[in-house]
């Protein structure tokens, strides 16, 4: 089997499995057996994956980017544009990534979405999305990119209002997808000035020609930058086109830990590193981009601090994670930045699955104030949730630790201004630890609550009546809203097998890079894609030493500052959300950014609307255009009608009038 | 004396009964002034074929003849069966087949 | 020979201007009389002999004839003022047309040009319109549509007995409204119409068939003054 054969099938089989779950939901299979499909589909497409990377390290390091088209999907007027893949060691990665966690994340579905009447749509959206991530991440041109990037924004609002009679849900789709579509624009926008210069939209002759078709850092190459990093912020949720994210937790879980945290957000990560020729020669679009993620880290990071339902505070997690990602490939710290997108798939897969546990014992409810003492009750999850809280945390040595520490060493090493940068990635730590482990001590010590005893006793709580967890609407258990069956980790083992390997890799993921050199696999591995790149990294050993000791020393006064002030002492919280109450109020509102929105967007447009309908709409389109035109009609057919008298002279008259009409027109021809 | 005459007759006929199809109430009158328009027709067929000097002329005029007398057979059948029916014998009354 | 021609096709045309003209309707059919025996000299002068007679025998003679038969049935003298004309608008407009086609007409022939008009016509041959050469026309080139005319013939005849023959229930005059027979009725009744039926009246062999549902429902469609309102749809 060659590469290209097998970096095709991994597009191919995720397809395969969409299809097959689509055309058999409705007969021929039952019960788990699309769950199975699917799982099976992706599992197949991780092979493949592994394949592909097999045979792409057997190729010399100068020839690892291969690309190979199947057909000419446009070519006219000087548009080429090639169904074609690109396969290299950044997309191998990816795909790797993408297929790995996502084939856990479907064996762990299997299990949590059993009683659900909507299963095998579930995972045909599941398997289409996968199917769309991979494509978006093989493309081998700008166009396909995009095609890839609009399919997974569709599947994320396939999925966001998954359970499709639940308002909440729906509204969140729109919403994300509305924003996605923001985005959207910018990317296709900006690939169209980059078209209008260059006139190609295949990556190896745009990153071989971006130097000659540009001047450095020339102002319309920086606006077509600038155009895509809106794109990729708004997928990846970046301030300030965030707000879909947290109401993107209305998904059911396995939505959130696959799409949410994983792969969809990733997804501008990718288009950053990937454009990295393009950025490098713009270095004033990539400034943008690092600042927008240091200050997306911050502020998400503060409003984790407040938030109170779990899944929410797990999701400005990762938007502040993902800003480490965004800052790093713009700040040209790519093998930082895709180490840190690897772990943090790993271990925040990990945090969301525990969460959906958690949720599960809990009946629904996702309120962290409503939560406590877990501990004895959910050990397994419990153990889970420490795992991926002390990789989130960079605790030392495990993944997390070593990725955070790669990330801000390399930013680092640029010098200049980036310390700014590198210190207020210290400080998200610090936010970070603190939320984490906020959100770990309030749900899992103290007094067991009444979900908590129940299980203790081995018996799952069951609530008297479904209810939406964000308004306490009542719902039903049919489709469109979640099965009566609560599924916890300790009970079902698809999820805990699932949630055993993400723990594993979580742990020891950091293996692959570790600093001072010691272990550089994933840099080495990484090289032939970034070879072209033009910024330096100046080694720095005393840089280096100073990163691990600021890192561990944060992770551990962290954690134990969050123990004191969420165990030992209990009203601390309290006191302090009294003393900094204005402040505590602005994260507890995220900023207002929802409000903002709303405000200078949403009600200008909706505005903007109404008035173009009731002007230009109702009087010119309904009023001259249609109804004239129908008006037209009808005054043509009323005289046609009045000649149907019946009146036999009226006929004749019609007869004898037509035929001296005629015989004139003929005379008048012939004169 | 050229054709050119007869053939005026002719047109001068069938505009005499054009105008009585349009002018006329009474069917039988309408039916009569189709007549004329037929005998019109005679006429200029017998004015061209006396120019040509065969006998097709002749023929054509027979049996549009033929189809006169046809045509007011059915035609005075038609009217016989409204009178039956006691409907009035008016064109402008029996204006049942109207769109 | 103009003399001739000139007093001929005067009196053809006082004749087509009484049809049109006169009141009562039986002097229209006397009026074409006298048009269509003008005419047939016309065709006389026109060297057409076997049309000529056959325009007076058939034509005058036998159609006109039933023309006055239907005429004295029908009557329509009853109420001559109102079924005379049409009223102002509409004569001035059939006047105007016409005028028109008469002159488009005049225009077109008079202004061809055609040298064949302006002559006095072909040499004619010896036989040139009497009967023997009528009917080897008819019987060798024209056989078809002598086939054809006969054959149409026929259906007139079958068609006009169809549509004139009694029916059961028509001339009762003791019934208000006169019950309209569709000619699915007339299909299944069909010993009715006969001559003994007319003349000795009912209690013979077929009774009169109850109108079905079908055919009262189509009395009921038929009504007449009932139209389409022609008010706004919906789009």
């Amino acid at each position: 089997m060659s590469l290209q054969t097998a970096a095709w099938l991994v597009l191919a089989m995720p397809l395969a499995g969409t299809i097959l779950i689509a055309l058999g939901s409705r007969g021929l299979l039952t019960g788990k057996a699309s769950g199975w499909l699917g799982t099976v589909a992706i599992g197949a497409a991780f092979v493949f994956s592994l394949i592909t990377l097999v045979k792409l390290q057997d190729l010399p390091s100068e020839e690892r980017h291969v690309a190979s088209s199947l057909w000419d999907l446009a070519n006219v007027a000087g548009v080429q544009i090639k169904l074609g893949i690109y396969v290299d060691p950044l997309s191998t990665l990816m795909i790797l990534i993408v297929s790995g966690v996502s084939s856990l994340i479907h064996l762990y579905s299997v299990g949590y979405m059993a009683s659900d009447r909507g299963y095998a749509r579930f995972f045909a959206y599941l398997n289409f999305f996968v199917f769309s991530m991979l494509l978006l991440v093989l493309a081998g041109n700008l166009a396909l990119l995009i095609v890839g990037w609009a399919f997974v924004g569709a599947a994320s609002y396939m999925l966001i209002s998954y359970w499709y009679r639940r308002t909440t849900a729906t509204t969140a789709g729109i919403k994300a997808f509305v924003i996605n579509a923001v985005g959207d624009i910018g990317l296709v926008l900006g690939t169209f000035f980059i078209f209008r210069e260059m006139g190609v939209l295949d990556y190896g002759e745009l990153f071989g020609g971006v130097q000659e078709a540009f001047p450095k850092n020339d102002a319309s190459l920086v606006a077509a930058m600038i155009l895509i990093l809106v794109g990729a912020f708004a997928k990846s949720a970046q301030v300030p086109f965030h707000t879909w994210l947290p109401d993107a937790m209305e998904g059911p879980t396995p939505v959130s830990a696959l799409i949410h945290a994983a792969t969809m957000v990733t997804a501008g990560v990718y288009l950053i590193g990937r454009l990295h020729p393009l950025f490098e020669w713009a270095p004033t679009a990539a400034d943008v981009g690092v600042i927008t993620g240091a200050m997306t880290l911050l502020i998400a990071g503060t409003i984790g601090l407040t938030a109170t339902d779990l899944k929410r505070v797990i999701a400005y997690s990762t938007m502040s994670q993902i800003g480490y990602m965004i800052m790093a490939v713009s700040a040209a710290a790519y093998v930082g930045g895709f180490f840190h997108l690897m772990t943090h798939a790993f271990f925040k897969a990990l945090l969301f699955m525990a969460a959906g546990s958690l949720i599960a014992a809990m009946a629904g409810e996702q309120s962290l104030d409503k939560m406590s003492g877990f501990r004895k009750a959910m050990p397994f999850t419990f153990g889970c949730f420490v795992v991926g809280g002390l990789a989130l945390s960079a605790f030392p040595l495990f993944s997390g630790f070593f990725s955070k520490d790669a990330v801000l060493y390399e930013i680092g090493q640029r010098g200049g201004w980036y310390v700014v940068v590198y210190v207020i990635g210290y400080l998200g730590s610090v936010l970070t630890v603190i939320y984490t482990w906020r959100m770990i001590f309030r749900a899992f010590w103290g007094e067991p609550c009444e979900q908590a005893r129940q299980l203790e006793h081995g018996h799952l709580y069951h609530a008297p009546h479904p209810v939406n967890p964000m308004t306490g609407e009542l719902e039903d258990s049919g489709v469109g809203f979640p099965g009566e069956e609560h599924h916890i980790a300790e009970q079902t083992w698809q999820m805990k097998w699932a949630m055993s390997v993400l723990a594993g890799l979580a742990v020891i993921g950091g293996v692959i890079f570790l600093p001072f050199g010691i272990m550089d696999s994933l840099e080495t591995f990484l090289e032939p894609a970034f070879a072209d790149s033009i910024i330096e990294h100046p080694e720095n050993k005393g840089l280096e030493g100073l990163g691990i000791g600021l890192t561990s020393v944060l992770a551990i006064a962290g954690i134990a500052a969050a123990y004191r002030i969420w165990v030992q002492r209990p009203g601390t919280s309290a006191q302090l959300q009294g003393r900094f109450a204005a402040v505590h109020r602005l994260f507890v509102n995220k900023w207002y950014f929802d409000e903002l929105i709303d405000l200078l967007i949403v009600r200008p447009f909706a505005w903007a609307g109404r008035w173009s309908r009731d002007s230009f709409e109702r009087i010119v389109v309904n009023g001259l255009v249609v109804g004239g035109s129908t008006g037209v009609v009808k005054a043509g057919s009323a005289a046609v009608r009045a000649m149907q008298t019946g009146l036999l002279r009226g006929y004749a008259a019609l007869v004898i009038g037509g035929l001296a009409a005629v015989l004139l027109y003929f005379l008048i021809r012939s004169a | 004396m050229s054709v050119n005459w007869y053939l005026v007759v002719s047109a001068l006929i069938f505009s005499i009964g054009a105008v009585g199809v349009l002018i006329r109430r009474n069917p039988l009158v309408v039916l009569l002034c189709l007549e004329l328009m037929l005998n019109a027709g005679n006429l200029a067929l017998l004015g061209f074929s006396r120019t040509w000097g065969d006998g097709d002329g002749q023929i054509f005029a027979l049996i549009v003849l033929v189809v006169a007398a046809c045509e007011v057979a059915i035609g005075l059948g038609i009217v016989v069966a409204l009178y039956r029916k006691r409907l009035p014998i008016d064109v402008d009354e029996l204006r049942e087949l109207h769109g | 020979m103009e003399i001739l021609f000139f007093l001929f096709s005067i009196v053809a045309l006082a004749g087509a201007a009484g049809v049109v003209a006169l009141r009562n309707p039986f002097y229209c059919v006397l009026s074409l009389v006298v048009h269509l025996i003008a005419l047939a000299l016309l065709f006389l002068l026109l060297e057409a002999q076997f049309v000529a007679v056959a325009q007076i025998v058939v034509y005058a003679g036998a159609v006109m004839v039933l023309y006055v038969f239907v005429v004295a049935y029908v009557g329509g003298g009853d109420k001559p003022a109102p079924l005379w004309r049409a009223n102002a608008k509409q004569r001035a407009l059939a006047i105007a047309f016409g005028v028109a086609l008469f002159v488009e007409l005049c225009v077109a022939l008079l202004g061809t040009g055609l040298s064949s008009l302006d002559g006095d016509g072909a040499q004619l041959g010896a036989g040139y319109g009497s009967p023997g050469q009528i009917g080897e026309l008819l019987l060798v080139r024209f056989l078809l549509p002598f086939e054809l005319a006969s054959f149409l013939l026929l259906v007139a005849a079958v068609g006009a007995v169809a549509l004139a023959g009694r029916r059961p229930g028509i001339d009762d005059d003791d019934l208000p409204v006169a019950p309209r027979h569709g000619l699915v009725e007339f299909q299944r009744s069909a010993a009715t119409g006969t001559m003994a039926e007319g003349v000795g009246g009912y209690g013979v062999t077929v009774p009169m068939p109850e109108p079905s549902e079908a055919v009262a429902a189509a009395h009921a469609d038929g009504l007449p003054e009932q139209s389409v309102p022609a008010g706004e749809g919906t789009t």
